[in-house]
């Protein structure tokens, strides 16, 4: 901190010194992540989705070994030790989702918006610092959590059920790419909850994309369910946790592929808020 | 200083504010005076750059708010009570404030103490009372050290010893130079708080000026007789200064005179053998003087008793334009 608060600055209209002070953009991410940690609905999202993600490799990892004599010879082939260690990850897309949403809509519900942009006119600034900051905290929790899952997994996957390790060819892919597909649907959900700005309708619209919209695309006939379902994120999502090919790029886009696509959903819902937040009153 | 140029806000067919001009001077407390509904809120909201003007300009020391360099530091407001998370702690919510400004730390325990919140700084702010979250939101504006404040209705849901504090708090920033605007739908509150008015009534600009003039103007004086021969008084009454007396029948048979002190009224009622059966004066209190002013701007009004609305005539001629 450099600048202290001694004088009082332009009283009664004159001009001092404050015409060189300036927002800083650090000090606006510090503001955010103050915003961020100082909310238990932070802390409660979060446990949550450890609890889900690691719950579920344990899960998984511990009744598969017991299952795998009554097991086919087709699904002991085709049997992804990886994917299945991974499985909670799912629940933990739609968790970030809520949290990504919260920290947008929050602000609205709240109206701690108005003190937020009395202190911080820029509004385009704002959100960029949000995502910023959210994406740093998303990022990392995702991460650990995936390789926490993938470890406490093949850990559990005891003889005679197989096991996979890093150094397996698209395992540590799948690994990372799984927690960096949370991350980016964490930060989908924020610009969903800029646009729509009300929780509970940015959580249906966010549940709809995720959930819903498979279930809908499943109902239409193959000649268009195919080319269309690649484009949703439950098939992105799955095939970049996925180390073993069962399906062929007819059904789904290549894991890096899908994930830019990803990548453009949250760009352009960011933008897309981002722009309402400019053009709509606070 | 606070100007404030042809503001104009629509929403769909509804005009809330409408080609609002005004200037505000620091050094003074000026009252931001309308009903409920009147467009009070919408134009504080245009002046902190938060709703987008339809027309006309606010500037806050001449710069648009959101040219500001570090807002915080030039203007504080108070826009609504409670818009606060209410999971987050009074302390949480000042600190993110003030970092975003490059605000210290210690400034956030200053403005906590001077609130009297120092107590409860870390509880969560849901579990705040309605006068606990106004004293926040008072911090919050005080927490730049701005010499422009805007507070919007600062003393609802406080205790007489709370709206005693923040007069006196308002007055006090006044008088170290800054400028201090304070909305409020209670004339008697600006009357006891405010040097200055901004009087508005559906978003128009209904008079500006200092609360002694504003007092002076509109609180007129009038006398009540009582008398069997009423109407034969009215009549000498009139007679006596057809320019400047104003002569109201009530419709409980008494006359309401102005323009004519009670002791000529009692002697034109002696030299002319008419007996009377009261006399007395009255004033409009200051209250009465601002309904009377807002009368046809008011957004939702309710039915006013008719006696009421009977007597509100006799005020003062000016105050009726």
């Amino acid at each position: 901190m450099t600048i202290t608060i001694t004088e009082r600055p332009n009283q009664g209209g004159e001009r001092s010194a404050v015409a060189v002070r300036h927002l800083r953009v650090t000090s606006v991410l510090r503001s955010e992540w103050i915003k961020l940690r100082s909310v238990r609905s932070t802390r409660w999202t979060l446990a949550a989705m450890a609890v889900l993600t690691i719950g579920i490799a344990i899960i998984a990892g511990a009744t598969i070994p017991g299952r795998w004599a009554t097991m086919t010879p087709a699904a002991r082939l085709s049997f992804d030790p990886t994917k299945v260690s991974l499985r909670g990850l799912l629940f933990s897309q739609l968790v970030i989702g809520v949290l990504g949403i919260l920290v947008m809509s929050a602000e609205y519900g709240t109206g701690t918006i108005r003190s937020t942009l009395a202190a911080v006119p820029n509004r385009p600034l704002v959100l960029a610092a949000k995502t910023v900051v959210f994406a740093a905290v998303a990022v990392v929790v995702s991460e650990v959590l995936a390789f926490a899952a993938f470890f406490v997994g093949q850990s559990l996957l005891t003889s005679p059920a197989t096991h996979a390790t890093l150094g397996q060819p698209g395992v540590l892919r799948a690994v990372a790419g799984g927690g960096l597909v949370v991350a980016v649907l964490g930060l989908f959900a924020l610009g969903l909850a800029a646009i729509i700005r009300h929780t509970a309708g940015a959580i249906t619209a966010y549940v709809g994309a995720l959930l819903v919209l498979p279930i809908v695309i499943q109902a239409l006939p193959t000649s268009i369910n195919q080319p269309l379902g690649k484009f949703l994120p439950f098939n992105i999502s799955s095939a970049m946790t996925r180390v073993h090919a069962t399906v062929g790029p007819a059904t789904s886009f290549s894991p890096w592929t899908g994930f830019a696509l990803l990548c453009a959903y949250a760009v352009l819902a960011l933008g897309v808020g981002g722009w309402l937040m400019v053009r709509r009153d606070a | 200083m606070i100007e404030v140029e042809g503001l104009t806000k629509k929403y769909q067919e509804t005009v809330a504010v409408d080609d609002l001009s005004f200037r505000i001077d620091p050094g003074q407390v000026t009252g931001f005076l309308g009903p409920n509904g009147s467009g009070k809120s919408t134009t504080m909201r245009m002046i902190m750059g938060l709703d987008e003007p339809d027309a006309g300009t606010a500037r806050i020391n001449g710069r648009p708010y959101r040219s500001l360099g570090l807002p915080l530091r030039e203007v504080g407001a108070l826009l609504e009570a409670k818009a606060i998370h209410p999971g987050r702690s009074a302390f949480n919510h000042l600190l993110f404030l003030a970092a975003s400004n490059d605000i210290p730390t210690s400034r956030v325990d200053e403005v906590l103490a001077l609130v009297g919140l120092s107590g409860v700084a870390k509880k969560r702010a849901g579990k705040f009372s309605l006068g606990m979250g106004q004293r926040l939101g008072i911090a919050a504006a005080l927490l730049g050290d701005p010499g422009v404040l805007l507070f919007d209705e600062p003393v609802n849901g406080l205790d007489p010893e709370g709206i005693l504090w923040v007069r006196n708090l308002l007055k006090g920033l006044a008088a170290e130079g800054r400028t201090v605007l304070v909305s409020s739908h209670l004339m008697s509150e600006m009357a006891l708080t405010a040097d200055q008015l901004v009087v508005i009534g559906r978003g128009r600009l209904l008079s500006t000026g200092s609360v002694a003039a504003f007092i002076a103007e509109s609180s007129g004086q009038f006398v009540r007789v009582r008398s069997p021969r009423a109407d034969d008084l009215a009549e000498k009454l009139l007679a006596h200064d057809s320019r400047n007396v104003h002569v109201t029948r009530e419709p409980d048979g008494t006359l309401s005179v102005s323009g004519l002190a009670a002791d000529v009224i009692g002697d034109i009622a002696g030299s002319n053998g008419i007996h009377l059966h009261e006399l007395s004066i009255q004033s409009a209190s200051l209250e009465e003087a601002f309904m009377e002013m807002t009368r046809d701007s008011v957004e939702f009004s309710g039915e006013l008793p008719t006696a009421f609305e009977e007597r509100l005539p006799v005020t003062s001629s000016g105050s009726r334009e």
